[in-house]
């Protein structure tokens, strides 16, 4: 996000590009749509090895729309490959709804183009979202067969930094409602409700995770801008040597 | 030693890269029970087995992006592309994944993946069908752009692209397929970014790659017989190119003709003639001339077909014009 030389990717990614080799952490991939039919290269190189992993690929709403979808999920249908693709549906492809944008309003139907298995979920409860992606993580590396997830959620900030939340494209009162349904929030009064969380223990983690963003930020603050000889580095791996 | 078409050349090199190590694959349309589109993958389903021979759906962009897929985690794909005309499709796998993994990664993904295929112009196959690609990709930085001529450079050359760790494109001429060339019978690589005085002439150096090598040196026959001798520098790889190669070749003829297939605009050989006035400015004897395509799209015509194509009588042409004799 800072673009400087101890971010994930050197600084060198951007901020839609997150890279992590040891986490398995593939990316960050600028394109809508062309990460698709790279997840399906990885759930093929699983198969391949004969490995038990699966891979989990996410899109936003508007990627259904692409063609590199559409050719990745045909293969990875027809090839069984352990993919789990999940659709964060927020409504809005930057600033045009789905509804504007897709012919079919429910697109976890797409999968049904390709005899995958498929599912919507609610994104704002988070045991919902849980049961829903375990059972695709399961038939991936079980049966090892491809899901569509669709988890329909909500934006509630712009698009981007210069994108207003609300205001040409959604009303003031659609945002509102919207937030009425906050996945923290529901989860936290469902677990207050239950006994589990007192309001004092919600305040302490909201105090404690406010405290290691800020930590991140002063980290990502205080380390320096990339070397300028860093311009050149990793075009190309050396094979000379 | 054995004489072989550039096709089983081509299939060599890929069938002793599979054998050597598991990691590669070769995946496309019509690779695998076909036998491929032009042959080149023979037999390779019956050896290898229908995991590491992966006939794909018509699909350009969604295979190639199956093979970086499996790059990023450490397969060795061979990517074959029925033809380059088609990997317009995938150019987004090709120019904005592959090509800047690594960078964006921050060094930490390689991408050692092969995107090959016939280049070029063939006989009639109308505008949509003959192109010629290599200045689009050796635009990229990120990517390394061959362009073997004989079958002896094919078999050596891919053999390196298959090993590199970088993205490579290989441009095949499909008019090359068949011709035939001595090929070794023991293991050998051509090293990426070097250059080949394929013909030595102190009067012109031809500049050239890929397909346009065989016009070159049939140019040079006939040129020979009027007494001309011309230095034929192949390039053999267009990005890295081989400067040296081309500024050795310039200081001792003084006089160069850039022999290309495709168009004039922005083409190999616009970059060819920036690194010759830029090195060779003060032994140039005269300016230096291109043969390219026509600046048309490639009419189907036979006789607008062989108008528009570079050819040995036009290349012949270039070199007495440089050669100011006529």
């Amino acid at each position: 996000l800072f673009g400087r030389v101890d971010g994930c990717a050197r600084g060198k990614g951007g901020s839609m590009h997150f890279f992590d080799r040891e986490k398995n952490f593939l990316g960050g991939h600028g394109i809508v749509g062309g990460h698709v039919p790279i997840a399906a290269g990885v759930g093929f190189a699983i198969k391949y090895r004969g490995g038990d992993q699966v891979i989990v690929c996410f899109m936003g709403e508007s990627v259904v729309n692409t063609g590199a979808f559409h050719e990745a999920l045909n293969m990875a249908a027809l090839w069984k490959l352990p993919c789990v693709f999940i659709i964060e549906n927020n409504r809005y492809g930057m600033g045009t709804a789905l509804e504007r944008a897709s012919a079919i309003h429910d697109i976890y139907e797409r999968g049904a183009a390709y005899n995958m298995a498929r599912a919507q979920c609610d994104g704002q409860d988070v045991f919902t979202v849980r049961q829903s992606v375990s059972e695709a993580v399961e038939r991936a590396r079980k049966e090892q067969m491809p899901t569509l997830l669709e988890i329909r959620t909500y934006r509630f900030m712009g698009h981007s930094m210069s994108d207003a939340v609300s205001g040409t494209y959604r009303t003031k009162a659609e945002l509102e409602e919207y937030m009425k349904r906050d996945p923290i929030t529901i989860q936290s009064e469902r677990m207050k409700q239950n006994g589990e969380l007192t309001d004092q223990q919600l305040q302490q983690m909201d105090t404690d995770i406010k405290a290691v963003v800020q930590d991140s930020w002063d980290f990502a603050d205080a380390s320096p801008e990339l070397p300028i000889e860093a311009l050149w580095e990793d075009v190309l791996v050396d094979t000379t040597t | 030693m054995p004489v072989i078409t550039y096709r089983d050349a081509l299939g060599q090199a890929i069938r002793e890269e599979m054998q050597r190590d598991d990691r590669v694959f070769l995946m496309g349309e019509e690779v695998g029970v076909y036998n491929g589109a032009y042959k080149v993958s023979k037999g390779f389903l019956q050896e290898f087995g229908e995991m590491r021979v992966v006939d794909t759906p018509i699909t350009e962009l969604g295979f190639a992006g199956v093979g970086v897929g499996a790059a990023m985690v450490g397969l060795r794909p061979v990517i074959e592309f029925m033809t380059w005309n088609f990997a317009l499709l995938a150019i987004d796998q090709v120019v904005n994944a592959a090509a800047k993994m690594l960078y964006m990664s921050g060094g930490q993904f390689k991408m050692p993946i092969v995107f090959r295929g016939p280049n070029g112009a063939a006989l009639q196959l109308a505008a949509q069908h003959s192109q010629a690609w290599e200045s689009w990709l050796a635009h990229i930085p990120g990517l390394k752009v061959i362009a073997p001529g004989t079958p002896y450079d094919a078999k050596g050359l891919l053999k390196s692209a298959i090993r590199d760790d970088n993205p490579v494109c290989v441009l095949e001429g499909e008019m090359l397929y068949n011709t035939k060339g001595e090929v070794p019978d023991e293991e050998y690589l051509i090293p990426l970014g070097k250059a080949d005085l394929k013909r030595e002439g102190d009067h012109c150096s031809i500049i050239t790659h890929g397909k346009m090598v065989l016009v070159a040196m049939q140019a040079a026959d006939q040129l020979a017989k009027d007494g001309i001798r011309v230095d034929v520098v192949d390039l053999r790889t267009v990005r890295p190119m081989d400067v040296e190669a081309i500024v050795a070749s310039v200081n001792k003829t003084n006089r160069a003709v850039v022999l290309e297939e495709g168009w004039e605009i922005c083409g190999v050989g616009a970059q060819v003639v920036d690194y010759i006035q830029r090195e060779c400015f003060d032994s140039l004897d005269a300016p230096v001339v291109r043969v390219h395509q026509a600046d048309v799209p490639m009419p189907y015509t036979k006789s607008l077909e062989k108008a528009a194509k570079p050819d040995v009588p036009k290349t012949i042409a270039a070199v007495r014009k440089v050669m100011y004799l006529d």
